[in-house]
């Protein structure tokens, strides 16, 4: 840990600000906006807390570069059939764990996803953790890596939106 | 086939009567029933079947273990340490606890938590705690005999790498078991290469289990359902492609071959899907991407190895999925996504780029998932009774057309059968 510790209590301020806009979008179902918090040369993967472990690979989604993210936000929202259904997170317990020389912060997150598909009742579809590290772009955070790993490892039927 | 054989059948409950429209029409029971739900455990899971349990690479080395499935019974696959691979009951011999709770693991032998009655990896009762009581005051009876209480074992097999196993005794060779038409496609996915875990999925879909064998019976659905292949040219109705079914009607391969010169969609084609769209394009190209690594002409070739297993082969994304029933109503499937052993960190990138497609999450995923789950609902829920499987006429077996559900009706010729319909 490198920076003061009032300087990792702004940073945690600002990385919780940054989750709760994430989550807007994403709770809003704006998932073409969702590629905009990532940097150019971002990975973003969900996968299970069975493969983070063991250091397996594999993602459920697994994307490398913001055009796979853009790509993944364009099937979703243009091709992919699903039933409707809403989305809610709930972001908590944010841990800056630290700042590289080149400013590059690693942090972590709980979250939960609720979903409710129309007609039945309100399910947790997964609780798990982000596994961050950000950048700063003209003054603003954005995501190099998020890896959302997930304890809930059996997916009810299907995980359409991002985490 | 052996099990034509199995003709001692009661006469079905005048409810599950078959319809008079022969493989034409499906009746919804097959798929709600707890009745038929049992027969299918006792005569299929439990019957003469082989079931995929897991790749040897996921226990590699003398001593590791993984928590399996033999339909919806829970079964140890150990490799003792002699390099052996054994497939038992995970149900302790004393009082039946499913002593082995990790996915995977490793150890010189299982121990019971209950009241550690120990067991080696080839599923022999080793060791009774207190067997001779305390003082020579209780325990065991003399004439108690370790080797009578083991865990029930099954008969295993493996092929190049994936291993089998079956409750019957005296099952045929898993070569047999799924004929050379079929043989032919998984040996170019598993050509005796080592493979190299790259991580698992696993997901519950609320439909029948039996569901998911004929969505990869059905070409039909490929260019209608998943707008995804159509819109960006990954599979289009005008490819070649083909419904391979065994002799018996239950294994089967669906396969697509894509065009040397790469995807594209012809004016025809695109008149007759809705989905397809000039105005959508894919900003990152690798990962429509095809490197032609396998000796086949196929691009393409998913599999049904009847009766809980898929064999993914989708460009150059690798899979298994183990189908594990969870009644008429439910089932849970385990993906085990992989590549192989030797593979450049790029070439295993590609196939993890790839699995965007496939999984609970992928593109296709979903679709199939939901598509699944709404005919479940709509058979549970409805008056009207009976699926239509009238594409190609009463064709069945192989076919080199799209527009048929030829494999749906091998299987069900075949299911009857073993079912006694």
């Amino acid at each position: 840990m490198s920076a003061p510790a009032a300087d990792l209590r702004s940073l945690r301020l600002e990385i919780e600000e940054f989750n709760a806009e994430y989550a807007a979008v994403l709770d809003a179902g704006r998932v073409a906006d969702w590629p905009a918090f990532f940097s150019e040369d971002a990975v973003y993967r969900i996968t299970g807390r069975e493969n983070w472990d063991a250091k397996l690979p594999v993602g459920l989604v697994y994307c490398e570069g913001i055009g796979m993210l853009r790509d993944r936000a364009l099937a979703i929202a243009k091709t992919t059939m699903f039933a409707p259904r809403y989305l809610l997170h709930q972001i908590s317990n944010t841990r800056v764990l630290s700042v590289d020389p080149a400013s590059v912060v690693s942090a972590e997150a709980n979250y939960a996803l609720f979903e409710t598909l129309v007609d039945e009742r309100t399910t947790l579809q997964q609780v798990g953790r982000y596994h961050d590290r950000f950048i700063r772009e003209d003054g603003r955070l954005r995501l190099k890596e998020r890896h959302c790993v997930y304890d809930s490892l059996i997916i009810d039927t299907a995980l359409i939106y991002p985490v | 086939m052996p099990d034509s054989a199995r003709t001692e059948t009661p006469a079905a409950s005048p409810a599950l009567r078959w319809p008079s429209d022969g493989l034409s029409k499906i009746p919804d029971w097959v798929y709600t029933s707890p009745e038929i739900y049992e027969r299918e455990v006792e005569r299929i899971f439990h019957g003469r079947t082989w079931n995929f349990v897991a790749l040897e690479a996921e226990i590699p080395e003398p001593g590791c273990f993984k928590r399996s499935f033999v339909g919806a019974t829970p079964v140890i696959v150990a490799r003792d340490l002699k390099g052996a691979v054994h497939v038992f009951e995970n149900r302790c011999a004393h009082r039946g606890a499913e002593l082995c709770r990790p996915a995977l693991g490793k150890a010189t032998e299982l121990v019971c938590p209950y009241h550690q009655w120990t067991y080696d990896l080839a599923g022999n009762l080793t060791a009774v705690p207190f067997r001779r009581g305390i003082k020579n005051e209780g325990g065991m009876p003399k004439e108690f005999r370790l080797e009578d209480h083991g865990l029930l074992k099954l008969n295993v097999t493996t092929r190049h790498g994936v291993v089998f196993a079956s409750f019957a005794r005296d099952m045929e060779s898993f070569e047999d078991y799924i004929g050379p038409d079929v043989l032919k496609d998984f040996d170019v996915v598993f050509p005796g290469r080592p493979l190299k875990i790259l991580g698992y999925y696993r997901n519950t879909v609320p439909a029948n289990w039996k569901m998911y064998h004929e969505n990869l019976k059905d070409p039909y659905h490929a260019t209608l359902l998943h707008a995804f292949l159509v819109c960006f040219g990954l599979m289009v109705a005008g490819n070649r492609s083909a419904m391979i079914v065994d002799a018996s009607g239950r294994h089967g391969t669906l396969a697509s071959a894509r065009p040397k010169e790469g995807p594209k969609v012809d004016a025809d084609s695109k008149a007759q899907m809705r989905a397809f769209s000039d105005a959508l394009k894919l900003e990152d190209r690798r990962f429509l991407e095809f490197v032609r690594e396998f000796d086949s002409e196929w691009s393409v070739t998913m599999q049904t190895i009847w009766p809980n297993l898929i064999v993914q082969r989708e460009l150059n994304t690798l899979g298994v999925r183990q189908i594990v029933p969870r009644g008429p109503n439910e089932y849970l499937m385990n993906w085990i996504m992989f590549g192989y052993e030797g593979d450049s960190d790029e070439m295993t990138r590609h196939r993890l780029r790839q699995g965007n497609l496939m999984g609970p999450s992928g593109f296709l995923g979903i679709e199939d998932n939901e598509a699944m789950r709404f005919v479940q609902q709509g058979m549970l829920k409805s008056e009207s009774d009976g699926s239509v499987i009238m594409l190609g006429g009463a064709e069945e077996g192989t076919s080199y057309k799209m527009i048929t559900e030829a494999g749906i009706r091998s299987l069900y010729r075949h299911y009857r059968v073993v079912l006694g319909l």
